[in-house]
């Protein structure tokens, strides 16, 4: 049969062209266009090439950021993946309890990012906050302002309160669609229950657990509000993730130049992660 | 309309002018042989001209900064290894 084809359909996408011409790649091709100049104010700028690009790849404030960014979003992945399943696999599946688990679990997601961070600093504050002043009473010391490992498991907790949840609901979404079937037959083969869940939730729950690490590894590589409200990058630098940076180089220095030029090599290891993400997505969707 | 608070530079004007050539040059190439000529390459993933324009694209900007950060040469051969790295990537991706 033959196509018809309507051109006139491509008159629909062009709000969406506006729209996204304005809100990404206008801004987009003014950063790039402040990372090869200096600026002093006053829409004065001074040619600087590659300057900016040098010195931030040659900044050991820049790597250290960096290395910090990854192993954040590696321990978080790390964590949110299995314990979500694990949640996930002992959530009902059927009665009264159903929408209580769901609406538990859904509940951390509606807090906004600056929320969370107020209610975690608040909560790990040694002199009245309930888990703070809990664990120093427990007797261990304990104080995210000043010790750096402490600060680093209060952000990872953090951000486990706020998103496992999310991993939760995928997984969850994704064990729900498996039709019955499939565990009468284990069940006749007699298979344990770790061979149900190697070979039929998992390999069904996949789809979702690769959507589920993509928005975990992007969301947790762009973090930003949540340790800027409660350790602002501090003790020191130890929780100084590239976000934070950035903003600080930008806003805090306004050394526009180099702010430009660190968030165009951030926004393309974020465009090549999420390349590769998508294409191990797309290739093992294909493949199943 | 007023664009000089985008702080436009003769050079970056070139660059963007330039991705939006290849555009179009990839809209015509589609418009003369539609499809995208979709093909298994070395990556072992199906990629069509697209793609493989995308890809070169990410890996001459990766190129070009690892000529800054690491290299101590001309990036004038940063250029020249994104064009090596653009032929290998429509031959073989």
């Amino acid at each position: 049969m033959e196509k018809t084809f309507n051109n006139k359909a491509w008159f629909m996408v062009l709000p969406v062209l506006v729209l996204v011409a304005f809100s990404a790649v206008i801004p987009l091709m003014t950063v790039v266009n402040y990372s090869v100049q200096d600026t002093f104010g006053n829409n004065e700028f001074f040619w600087a090439g590659t300057e900016w690009f040098s010195q931030v790849l040659d900044s050991s404030r820049f790597w250290d950021a960096l290395w910090r960014n990854l192993a954040f979003s590696a321990i978080i992945l790390l964590i949110q993946i299995p314990l979500g399943i694990l949640i996930a696999l002992n959530m009902p599946r059927q009665g009264i309890w159903v929408p209580v688990c769901l609406v538990l679990m859904a509940l951390p997601l509606l807090i906004p990012w600056n929320v969370v961070g107020t209610i975690w600093q608040l909560l790990c504050r040694v002199d009245i906050g309930l888990f703070g002043s809990l664990v120093t009473k427990l007797g261990f010391s304990y104080n995210y302002a000043a010790d750096p490992v402490d600060a680093w498991i209060t952000v990872v907790l953090m951000d486990v309160w706020h998103w496992t949840s999310l991993v939760v609901l995928l997984a969850y979404a994704g064990l729900v669609s498996i039709p019955e079937a499939y565990y009468q037959a284990a069940r006749i083969d007699g298979a344990s229950r770790l061979a149900v869940f190697r070979y039929i939730q998992l390999p069904k729950m996949k789809r979702v657990l690769l959507i589920a690490v993509l928005l975990r590894f992007m969301d947790s590589f762009m973090i930003y509000t949540e340790p800027f409200v409660v350790t602002g990058g501090g003790p020191g630098s130890s929780t100084m993730f590239l976000s934070i940076d950035l903003v600080k180089m930008a806003v805090g220095q306004f050394d526009l130049g180099p702010a430009a030029a660190m968030s165009i090599i951030y926004f393309l290891i974020v465009l090549l992660l999420s390349w590769v993400f998508y294409t191990v997505m797309t290739t093992s969707d294909a493949k199943a | 309309m007023d664009f000089s608070w985008m702080a436009w530079t003769l050079p970056t004007a070139a660059f963007f002018l330039t991705i939006l050539g290849l555009l179009v040059a990839m809209a015509v190439w589609e418009y003369a042989s539609p499809g995208g000529n979709p093909r298994v390459g070395v990556l072992r993933i199906e990629t069509t001209r697209g793609d493989r324009l995308f890809i070169t694209l990410l890996g001459s900007a990766f190129i070009h900064l690892g000529f800054l950060g690491f290299v101590d040469v001309d990036l004038w051969w940063a250029t020249v290894a994104s064009l090596v790295w653009a032929v290998f990537v429509f031959r073989f991706v």
